[in-house]
């Protein structure tokens, strides 16, 4: 995974609250195995079941069709467990979700692929989504991961909260497999122990077979 | 009480493995069940990698999410689907990992099919690719539902890393009205926690409602457990648990079981055990529920209404104005009477034969109202086998309700199954989300005694008029 330290770009506000990953990616859209991500985000709001496009749908209007920070309100991505919601935000820039809160799952997924997920209280979301307002998409935000800061147009420097653990896997890049792997040892012993102490565990079979 | 643990702290030791630099620990999967929708993409990424399935023994592959599920139906019925259905069959092939293909005496959706063959068990780990997963803490088991990469991680490894949940527990108290059932119980905690109330949490419902279910009852609402924002539900197992269990095909047997019971038995929570939230709710006054909106919050009793927006909180009022008109509701309306267009009973929440069940005693010797379509999906191949020896599926074609193969068809409406624009149905499935079963079609989510009711009534009815019990 490619390593994260900064996102500088456009900040796009979706001040919405229990924005759910159907609506992000609307998989019985979807052609085929390997859809057009972009074009599959909020392809609902984006178009009209003709293909045309809504055009005072926030990332329809100009200065947001390539967002990378996306403001929302809370609860966001709650739902499905797909992760196609955020190959789908990743696909058109989306590398920073800030929102009062983010659904685990979600949460999760970013991680996975490189998107920082952020909370914020509820007083600094309330500054930061009235600066994305006013500035509406015409400055750039950015989102320093290493600092723990947001900044932008419209007032002071904004510091958030994240889990070391996160930090770390963005900023190095971490190869999951590659970080769980150095324990394969502790996972053959864990095995060898339960084989021995409750053998169901570890035997999943069809007694008719 | 010092050392005291509750049903979650005893498994997620026995699983815990270790803890990484990054300070996430480590959990074994004692059971990995994959689906068609996800899985192609992990096995190709997992070939793409050169990595290997650690254990395909403890692996299985579930085709459920984009089947048809027409009679007769092959992998191109529905034809957008193939693609998955063949990519999850060649994966599966490939890392020898067990398929429950089309046609197979028990293929079905995956959180129905993984208990009732006995395969997932109290005290075990799961995991699907589906948020669905935690229906399995109805057993006491301790599941997960994941994202791509992680189900890829998973495979590779067969452990999931993950920052630690902090425990709630919801205590039921009450008895259940006749009518009433787990899908009501589930609606009503997740009104009165929210749909985000459970984040962070992994969630055990205990109490005496709890207690009185069935196995197939705590599924369902164990089910529902991430709707509000929480991976995990469970219920300490009992005797209930272990009577359902004994002689499934995949359970152990003999000594096993005896030594499976014992270590079962130490399951439930201590007493003192600590808690980092608790809620209480009674259940003695709850009536079949019924939801206006487009969250599984947005839920009143049948006899309810449409909330007022002078009721909502301020920060709310724009939310729930713009649900009312997806639901092309008015604030203060009524549900009851309102004309439903079409039927779904089916899903990981309610197509279990006791579902199927309810149903079909609402539909014996009645017929679905006129221009109605009406859709009986049972969860699992199993399920469908069982109903139709019982006649169910005759009580249902004979009301004029449609009998399908087992999948998950209109839950999610990713194997085309979907219902027209501004459509009103009456659903048995786990979301309402804005077009989740189809563009602007208008969800509410309801148990099986309510969804059959409305089928034959053709519009919302309290299933208790319709049977003359109220
Ligand atoms: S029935 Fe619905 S919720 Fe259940 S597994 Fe299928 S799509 Fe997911």
């Amino acid at each position: 995974m490619q390593s994260l330290t900064h996102v500088t770009g456009v900040a796009i506000p979706m001040i919405e609250d229990d924005l759910n990953t159907d609506q992000m990616a609307p998989l019985q859209l979807a052609k085929g195995l390997k859809p057009d991500y972009a074009d599959l985000l909020f392809k609902r709001r984006r178009q009209n079941p003709d293909g045309s496009l809504i055009a005072d749908y926030v990332l329809n209007q100009p200065q947001f069709t390539a967002p990378s920070i996306l403001v929302a309100g809370s609860n966001f991505g709650c739902g499905s467990s797909r992760e196609s919601a955020v190959w789908c935000l990743y696909a058109v820039g989306i590398r920073c979700v800030i929102a009062r809160s983010i659904a685990d799952i979600f949460r999760e997924n970013c991680l996975q692929n490189g998107v920082l997920p952020i909370e914020l209280d509820d007083a600094a979301m309330d500054g930061l989504q009235q600066r994305v307002l006013a500035a509406d998409g015409a400055a750039h935000f950015s989102v320093d991961l290493e600092a723990q800061t947001i900044d932008g147009p419209g007032g002071e420097a904004i510091g958030f909260d994240v889990r070391a653990s996160d930090k770390l896997r963005l900023i190095e890049g971490l190869d999951e497999i590659g970080l769980t792997m150095k324990h394969a040892s502790e996972i053959r012993a864990w095995e060898a122990q339960t084989l021995a102490d409750t053998p169901w565990l570890q035997q999943a079979r069809d007694k008719r077979a | 009480m010092q050392g005291a643990k509750t049903l979650f702290d005893k498994i997620w030791s026995q699983h815990l493995v270790g803890r990484r630099v990054d300070g996430r620990e480590l959990i074994y999967i004692d059971r990995h069940v994959l689906h068609d929708l996800h899985a192609p993409h992990a096995f190709e990424k997992l070939a793409k990698a050169g990595r290997a399935v650690s254990r395909p023994d403890l692996t299985f592959s579930m085709q459920d999410h984009s089947v048809s599920v027409l009679p007769g139906r092959t992998d191109d019925t529905y034809a957008e689907g193939a693609a998955f259905v063949r990519a999850m069959r060649e994966g599966s092939k490939r890392n020898n990992v067990r398929v429950f293909d089309l046609g197979d005496p028990e293929q079905g959706i995956s959180h129905v099919v993984a208990p009732e063959l006995g395969m997932v068990l109290p005290g075990a780990t799961h995991a699907v690719p589906d948020s669905h997963a935690c229906t399995v803490g109805g057993l006491g088991a301790l599941a997960f539902g994941c994202g791509t990469t992680e189900l890829e991680h998973i495979l590779a490894t067969q452990v999931i890393a993950l920052s630690r949940p902090k425990r709630l527990r919801v205590n039921l108290e009450g008895k259940l009205k006749p009518y009433v059932a787990a899908k009501d119980v589930a609606l009503h905690i997740i009104a009165h926690l929210g749909v985000s109330g459970g984040a962070g949490y992994a969630i055990e419902y205990a109490g005496p409602v709890v207690r009185a279910m069935s196995i197939e009852s705590r599924l369902t609402l164990c089910n529902l457990t991430i709707e509000m924002g929480s991976r995990s539900g469970l219920v300490a197992p009992d005797d209930t648990t272990f009577q359902w269990l004994a002689g499934r095909p995949w359970a152990p047997e003999g000594a096993q079981w005896d030594a499976a019971l014992t270590h079962w038995r130490t399951l439930p929570s201590d007493e003192g055990a600590f808690y980092d939230h608790e809620v209480t709710i009674d259940c003695t006054q709850l009536d079949p529920q019924i939801t206006w909106g487009t969250e599984p919050s947005q839920v009143t009793g049948v006899g309810g209404r449409a909330p007022e927006l002078h009721d909502v909180e301020p920060t709310r009022r724009a939310a729930t104005q713009k649900a009312l008109a997806y639901m092309g509701l008015s604030p203060g309306a009524p549900l009851e009477g309102l004309a439903v267009d079409r039927v779904f009973i089916g899903s990981c929440t309610n197509s279990r034969l006791p579902d199927l069940e309810i149903a079909a005693a609402i539909a014996r010797g009645r017929k679905v109202a006129p221009g109605l379509v009406a859709m009986v999906v049972p969860g699992s191949s199993t399920v469908k086998r069982q109903a139709e020896a019982r006649g169910l599926d005759k009580i249902f074609t004979d009301a004029g309700f449609m009998w399908g193969e087992s999948g998950c068809s209109m839950c999610a409406s990713t194997n085309g199954d979907t219902a027209a624009p501004q459509e009103r149905v009456l659903s048995t499935t786990n979301r309402n989300f804005e077009n989740r079963q189809g563009r602007g079609v208008r969800t509410h989510l309801v148990g099986p005694a309510l969804a059959a009711a409305a089928a034959i009534a053709g519009k919302i009815v309290d299933v208790r008029k319709l049977t003359g019990e109220a």
